[in-house]
């Protein structure tokens, strides 16, 4: 038999509400009956269909989320754009790298969040990932030169300083500091 | 001339989505290994089906059916990278990639270096 810790009802409350939300827009009623039957359904779900909980930081910035997503679209599209480009271009004379990229976190979600903004912006993909290191690495299309791939590990640690500014705990705001050490919790470099 | 306008962005927005479609079918030819016709073949879907959803958002002129499309969207953005993750790690790791093309490769230093630690560790077991 397995033993299972109750989750307080405060850390299961964001995936209630999303829960709510999307039995309201399936059956396009945001009416109050709707959405109490949607609780009521999403409560027993909840705890029926027992999954380990995901560890959120309890703090979550509204103004940099818009940013974020600002930038997401901005990248999209320019992204989107260019690997067009290189399709009707270069094609078959391609050169690609698998770039790695050591992430500030620890953080699983962090982490996880961070590989899936990159796989979803055109021209990288996350191959593997070590969860050890906090260290993903990257398909990238189009990188010839170390610049290249520099300018890819650059930009997969604004990927993540933004998504710490969003939803990261203390010690990853503090990780953001130009001198703080890497992963001070002890694990092993590499 | 309110609905002539919304038709043509309408219009434009579908066509836009079809581009990317295109993209996707260009790159799939084109491209010359199973990784980078994986670019090809899930990303400017991203796009695509963004820019779909905001057609049908403009064309039907209802707020209710905003919420159904958002969710579509955000469905799609947490399941194809998953799926774009799986099928490049087992790829790779099945060699179907061609190095060739590789400019540089982070992740073949390390799969090497931890080979090489298991043979020695290999070779300290059987000469004991």
């Amino acid at each position: 038999m397995m033993t299972r810790q109750r989750i307080p009802l405060r850390v299961e409350l964001p995936l209630l509400i999303w829960l709510v939300l999307v039995w309201g827009a399936l059956w396009q009623d945001f009416s109050l009956g709707n959405l109490v039957f949607g609780a009521i359904i999403a409560f027993t779900v909840a705890n029926l269909l027992y999954l380990p909980p995901v560890e959120l930081s309890g703090r979550f910035n509204v103004f940099y989320a818009v940013g974020f997503a600002g930038r997401f679209l901005y990248q999209l599209v320019l992204a989107s754009a260019q690997v067009f480009w290189l399709a009707l271009t270069r094609g078959p004379k391609l050169e690609n790298a698998v770039v790695g990229v050591r992430l500030r976190s620890p953080s699983d979600l962090l982490v996880t969040a961070t590989g899936h903004i990159l796989s979803l912006i055109p021209g990288s993909l996350v191959v593997e990932v070590d969860r050890s290191t906090s260290t993903l690495y990257l398909h990238c299309l189009n990188v010839s030169t170390s610049d290249d791939a520099e300018k890819v590990r650059q930009n997969a640690l604004r990927t993540e300083e933004w998504l710490i500014r969003v939803m990261g705990n203390r010690e990853d705001l503090a990780r953001l500091h130009p001198d703080a050490p890497h992963h001070s919790d002890g694990r092993k470099h590499p | 001339m309110m609905d002539a306008a919304l038709d043509v962005l309408t219009m434009v927005l579908l066509l836009g989505g079809a581009l990317m479609s295109l993209a996707a079918a260009v790159g799939l030819l084109r491209f010359p290994d199973l990784l980078s016709r994986m670019h090809a073949a899930t990303k400017p879907q991203v796009l695509g089906l963004l820019l779909f959803l905001m057609a049908i958002a403009v064309e039907q002129r209802s707020w209710a059916i905003v919420p159904v499309l958002i969710i579509c969207w955000i469905f799609q953005l947490l399941t194809a990278p998953v799926s774009a993750h799986m099928v490049g790690r087992a790829g790779y790791r099945t060699k179907h990639l061609r190095k060739d093309l590789l400019s540089m490769d982070d992740l073949d230093d390390v799969v090497q270096h931890a080979a090489t630690r298991r043979r020695e560790a290999g070779d300290r077991a059987s000469s004991d």
